[in-house]
């Protein structure tokens, strides 16, 4: 087996948490950093019960130790506006970063679709969409590789106590990004995002509805056999990713209703929205890492060339 | 009581458009708009039922753009102002910023009861720009008062001067709104206004109207001929002449208001406004008002009960925009009768 890289988790919240218990069983990224900024912070300290060096001085308590511990790979769960700064830092030390904020500066990946295309590619900053989006878009993707989605929208509803107060901030940024990515990833030739909070108790497991508009009658055997698929592939990183009805024919709308669970690595099971998150941000760091390994793409500066 | 004055809202041309089907014509708009202007209503909301950005799959999509909608209304009245729903995860600042842009004066930012903290983008935005922003408490039947309190002092806290509790489902009873509209006016700061938005599901949008009214509410929400989501709104033009026989000042004729109702809102009626058996459960099991056609739809199609398919969203705790679990249901529905 190839060795492990080592990688820094910026944010030290739910997301930054529950992907720690993820990496901590990849056999290709070795969690090594935790950064946050809240000394009281829960995940800090489990970070540091499981053996992960930890600050509380936000990225630039790590930057001072990155050589030293060969940190290649870095994964930022803090918000856009934060992102932006973290960025630019990471890129000037030639650390490769795995963006799950909406801020969308590297190119989107959603691993069933657009996994491959990112290998060899030696992108600096690689954007996970949002958790609306990595529950949708397969299925955006699986209807627009059968035949033309004119529209395709998507109602993302999520239990209140998962949605962090970076996401309630800023929801506007949720229904933005998804939008874009349902279209640039997703195939559609134009995207809409919704994303309601419920508050119940017990909360609820993520829904998720797509709604597609095709350009012609839908063929339905072949678009229910590619949706049937894609749940296939993302079962393979997320097991709780379930097809609860559909896919619905009715004219040119094809709808499929999906439940998201996720693993409880930290949060509850219900909080699918952020596992499928965590899970397909380690999935893509994974797929990256040998081609980081090997041909040591963080060791060239920005400065030094262009890169393809 | 004592004499006091009050600011009526009409709803018909954004409530007014889920049992339209998000259908209504521009020309229906205005002629509607210009009899409650001529009435002396002073607000008058025009947008998709589900608020700027509502135009979906899930929605339903409008014969017109919100654009088109608002241009049209905007340049129809005098008097009266024009407002604007805003629903954050449907809408965002851009539609906020286009509604300022043609003219919109009041912008209402509407959550969950429990969920105030997404409004702050879309609040503060809007006070920024100048608008009378209003932060608009959905399902408040869900909440006890004391919660609701603390949401809507975020929002206050966010810019908003009005807060408003919203009886999404038709599900409370006077005592309920007194309650609650008399914490948030002991609560709030004494410049924010209160409102009262009521759905006719138990009958009660009348009586529970007053007692917001009794309680300190200043602006109540309510639609010529009812025409709102579920058994409709408040019936405006009744709850007038209440307010005129209690002496409570609206400002609002009427019998030309009686005359809007009649002559040019009830006879765009797809369906009349009654309280039928799906809308009598939307009120007793606290459903979502908005559910009602889409449930009727969903029945039909798969060949069970209606209310059976509301009954089960309560069971569900949906909250408004959940529109999608209503076929989600229906199926389930028809395959375990299998």
């Amino acid at each position: 087996m190839a060795k492990r890289i080592n990688a820094a988790l910026i944010g030290s919240g739910n997301i930054g948490t529950d992907l720690m218990m993820k990496a901590l069983r990849s056999a290709e990224i070795n969690p090594v950093w935790m950064v946050g900024i809240d000394p009281a912070s829960d995940g800090l300290a489990r970070a540091r019960a499981h053996g992960l060096k930890t600050t509380t001085a936000g990225v630039d308590g790590l930057l001072p130790h990155l050589a030293a511990d060969d940190i290649r790979i870095a994964f930022d769960a803090t918000s856009a506006y934060v992102h932006h700064e973290n960025a630019l830092k990471m890129l000037e030390a030639g650390v490769v970063m795995i963006d799950l904020t909406p801020a969308a500066i590297g190119p989107f990946c959603v691993p069933p679709v657009n996994l491959a295309e990112h290998a060899g590619r030696r992108e600096m900053n690689v954007n996970m969409v949002t958790c609306g989006g990595q529950a949708t878009i397969p299925m955006v993707a699986a209807v627009s590789r059968v035949q033309a989605v004119d529209y395709a929208e998507i109602v993302a509803t999520v239990a209140s106590r998962s949605a962090g107060p970076g996401t309630r901030k800023n929801i506007d940024e949720f229904t933005r990004t998804t939008a874009h990515g349902i279209e640039s990833v997703g195939g559609a030739r134009r995207g809409k995002a919704i994303i309601i909070l419920n508050p119940a108790e017990p909360p609820l497991i993520m829904r998720d509805t797509v709604h597609c508009l095709t350009a012609t009658t839908p063929n339905q055997q072949a678009i229910t056999d590619s949706v049937k698929k894609m749940i296939a592939e993302v079962q393979r990183y997320v097991p709780g990713y379930t097809l609860k009805n559909g896919p619905v024919f009715d004219g040119n709308r094809v709808s499929i209703y999906l439940e998201v669970e996720g693993l409880g690595d930290y949060l509850p099971k219900y909080a699918g929205n952020l596992d499928i998150m965590t899970a397909a941000a380690l999935r893509t760091a994974e797929m990256l890492a040998p081609e980081i390994a090997a041909d040591a793409y963080g060791q060239t500066t920005p400065q030094s060339g262009a890169r393809s | 009581m004592s004499a006091r004055a009050i600011v009526l809202h009409d709803m018909c041309l954004r409530d007014g458009m889920h049992p339209k089907r998000h259908q209504i014509t521009l020309e229906q708009m205005q002629s509607i708009a210009r009899g409650l202007d001529e009435a002396g209503v002073p607000l008058i909301e025009v947008t998709h039922g589900d608020g700027l950005g509502g135009a979906s799959v899930n929605y339903g999509f409008p014969l017109h753009t919100d654009e088109e909608y608002l241009r049209a209304v905007i340049g129809t009245v005098k008097r009266a102002k024009i407002s604007a729903l805003l629903l954050p995860g449907i809408g965002t600042v851009e539609h906020l910023r286009l509604a300022k842009d043609l003219g919109v004066a009041t912008i209402r930012v509407a959550t969950h009861c429990t969920e105030a903290d997404v409004s702050e983008q879309h609040i503060s935005l809007a006070r920024k720009l100048g608008l009378d922003t209003v932060g608009f408490l959905m399902m408040a039947h869900m909440l006890e008062p004391a919660k609701l309190v603390e949401q809507a002092l975020l929002m206050e806290s966010y810019g908003a001067n009005c807060i408003y509790c919203t009886d999404s489902a038709g599900y409370m009873l006077p005592d309920d709104v007194k309650a609650r509209i008399s914490m948030l006016r002991e609560r709030l700061q004494p410049g924010t206004e209160i409102g009262f938005h009521g759905h006719h599901n138990l009958a009660m949008g009348i009586a529970n109207s007053l007692a917001a009214v009794e309680c300190g509410a200043v602006r109540i929400d309510g639609s010529a001929a009812g025409l709102g989501a579920g058994a409709g709104n408040t019936p405006l033009e009744v709850f007038n002449a209440v307010c005129h026989r209690m002496g409570i000042d609206t400002g609002v004729d009427v019998m030309r208001l009686a005359d809007v109702a009649e002559e040019l809102v009830t006879p765009i009626m797809d369906e009349p406004i009654r309280i039928d058996r799906d809308s009598l459960v939307l009120g007793y099991a606290g459903v979502y008002s908005s559910f009602l056609l889409f449930a009727k739809r969903a029945a039909a199609k798969y060949g069970v009960g209606s209310a059976d398919i509301l009954i089960e969203m309560g069971r569900m705790k949906t909250v408004g925009g959940q529109e999608d679990m209503i076929e989600d249901v229906a199926i389930n529905m028809a395959r375990n009768k299998q």
